[in-house]
């Protein structure tokens, strides 16, 4: 079972503000869902069966030329911006007075 | 108007081009039809009336001219978790609630090309994470052959409008099961595409090592017909591929009999907690495709029950750090807290839902320092097993024939509170999401409360040919994917 301190560090991890409810709620059910989960270890699996990240078997891709295309304009890239100025987002301090 | 809206593409396509329909006409017939069920069914999100008119009068005058494409003139719904170009784009959440997007989908753009009409988005779990719809943050979407139950999801808003004929074809994606559990709870016919098949450019992305693009139809042709459309290797999506177009004709005229077919029946896919009714329909339909010449054997995929274990690792996973661009500064939700931080906090815990949270809680745990090898590396593995599986049987056979969910349409709220009994729910489909293989779900009979049963038809990466030519063999020889709702209007008043 996770401890209500663990659901409180991977929200954060997560930047998710959570309710006194949802912690403990949280806690029971990713619990029983990682139990689930354990039997992943249980199975065989030999030393030499590498990790499949993606069933394609294309790893870089390349574009063949580079090519200037049409963008987004600054109006479009900021229309949906919860808060903007003309030309920029408008965002709180990233570094405090002490940083 | 309800033979307009039950027609397929193809039949749709042969009146427009007659000039015995116009596209006008159709795209009304549809759009009064959704005013009238809309109320009861709830499958959209946002209706593009206007937008629909303008689309249609445009194909009209592209008819006019004598053009010709699949699509010109067929009206057609999106799943909301697609970008729309100047159309809202949810992807069933809060935190896109008023989110309208400045760009389309790679699949939006060729149907635009094609000259669909769009008749406006469909509703969905919230990021398409979910197994009845019930995960919409803009209510519930309910099934057609009966309102008490869920559609199946996440592509629920899909299924309901193709198998209500609220639309002529649906878009959907499928990332564990989402276009195929929704169409055999619904009664439709619904392709999961090989990965890497159709662009995934403008799909808003939950796990992006399994999240596909496709259709829901009214039947085999027009899968074959929408991914025409859809497919092709797109610079704007690197992990998609070119793969020899599928051949629309030889589906069409698909032979009558299945000689020299193989086809494997999975032994895992029949164990306990399948309903007996599906178990019954599924055999009975296994049972067809031999009399039509196919010759089956049991085959074994051993480890089918792990899928659902690695699946749930790994996409949540791959959602936690997808859903980390939702953070309240460039689109989307804003709650302003005390500092940066505490804003991101407050505006992704006000923007989420319930599953959404616990998939992204869920995979930041998988991914943290001390669990990353237990879970995830060790989930990856198992999904290398699991692609061997199917390696191995479509070796022996040409198609694998099973059921698509366990049971039928369960009733709305009974598993809400149960997120693992959710998941389990998807056990018959989440192997060939890890697998990257393709699968169709298509209509295979009813329960004693008349119920839809989905058949799925899983075929090797890219075999879609094969796959969509069987299932119009059995739809030729067969009436359950013609079957329909009743949907009159005096027995909706309940």
């Amino acid at each position: 079972m996770l401890s209500s301190e663990e659901v409180e560090r991977i929200a954060y991890l997560a930047r998710l503000s959570l309710s006194e409810a949802e912690k403990v709620r949280y806690a029971q059910q990713l619990s029983a869902i990682l139990d689930y989960a354990a039997q992943l270890s249980r199975v065989e699996v030999g030393d030499d069966v590498p990790p499949t990240s993606s069933v394609l078997s294309v790893h870089s891709v390349m574009r063949l030329e580079d090519t200037i295309l049409p963008g987004l304009t600054r109006e479009a890239a900021l229309r949906n911006a919860p808060l903007a100025d003309e030309s920029y987002f408008v965002v709180q301090a990233a570094l405090g007075d002490d940083d | 108007m309800r033979a307009l809206c039950s027609l397929t593409i193809a039949e749709a396509r042969r009146l427009l081009r007659e000039r015995a329909v116009s596209a006008r006409e159709l795209t009304f017939a549809y759009l009064e039809r959704i005013q009238q069920l809309e109320p009861s069914l709830h499958a959209f999100i946002s209706v593009a009336t206007e937008l629909a008119i303008e689309m249609a009068d445009a194909a009209d005058r592209r008819i006019a001219r004598g053009e010709d494409t699949p699509l010109l003139g067929v009206p057609i719904a999106i799943k909301d978790v697609l970008v729309t170009r100047d159309l809202r784009t949810t992807a069933g959440s809060r935190i896109l609630e008023n989110y309208v997007p400045t760009w389309d989908a790679t699949v939006v753009s060729k149907l635009r090309a094609m000259g669909a009409v769009f008749l406006g988005k469909l509703n969905c779990d919230e990021f398409a994470m979910g197994s009845s719809t019930e995960n919409s943050a803009f209510g519930v979407t309910r099934n057609p052959w009966r309102l008490d139950r869920v559609p199946g999801g996440s592509s629920g808003g899909s299924a309901v409008a193709v198998a209500a004929d609220l639309c002529c074809a649906a878009l959907g994606t499928d990332t564990g099961g989402s276009i195929r559990q929704p169409a055999a709870l619904c009664g439709v016919t619904g392709l999961k595409n090989s990965y890497g098949r159709i662009s995934r450019y403008g799909l808003i992305a939950f796990a992006s090592s399994l999240d596909t693009v496709g259709a829901l139809t009214k039947d085999a042709l027009d899968a074959a017909i929408m991914l025409q459309a859809l497919e092709g290797r797109d610079p704007n999506d690197s992990t998609s591929v070119s793969a020899p177009p599928v051949d629309v004709h030889a589906v069409e005229h698909a032979p009558e009999k299945l000689q020299g077919l193989r086809v494997g029946v999975p032994k895992e896919y029949f164990t306990a907690g399948i309903q007996d009714e599906v178990e019954e329909a599924v055999r009975a339909a296994i049972a067809q495709l031999e009399a039509l010449g196919a010759r089956v054997q049991e085959v074994s995929l051993p480890r089918t029950e792990l899928g659902l274990a690695a699946y749930y690792i790994i996409a949540p996973a791959e959602a936690s750090a997808n859903l980390a661009r939702f953070d309240g500064v460039k689109y989307g939700l804003r709650v302003t807290g005390n500092d940066l931080i505490d804003t991101y906090c407050r505006t992704r815990g006000a923007g989420f839902g319930a599953e959404v949270k616990r998939r992204i809680m869920l995979g930041t745990y998988a991914l943290s320092a001390g669990y990353y090898d237990a879970y995830y590396v060790r989930a990856q593995k198992v999904r290398t097993l699991i692609k061997q599986d199917f390696e191995q049987a479509f070796a022996q056979v040409d198609i694998l024939a099973a059921p698509v969910s366990p049971t039928t349409a369960f009733p709305i709220g009974s598993k809400t509170e149960d997120p693992l009994q959710m998941y389990l729910a998807d056990v018959f489909t989440l192997p060939a999401s890890l697998a990257g293989v393709c699968a169709i779900s298509i209509p295979c009979g009813f329960d004693r409360l008349g119920l839809p049963i989905g058949l799925q038809l899983i075929g090797p990466a890219f075999g879609e040919q094969r796959v969509l030519q069987v299932a119009r063999t059995y739809q030729m020889h067969t009436d359950f994917h013609l079957r329909k709702p009743n949907l009159d209007l005096s027995s909706l008043a309940s």
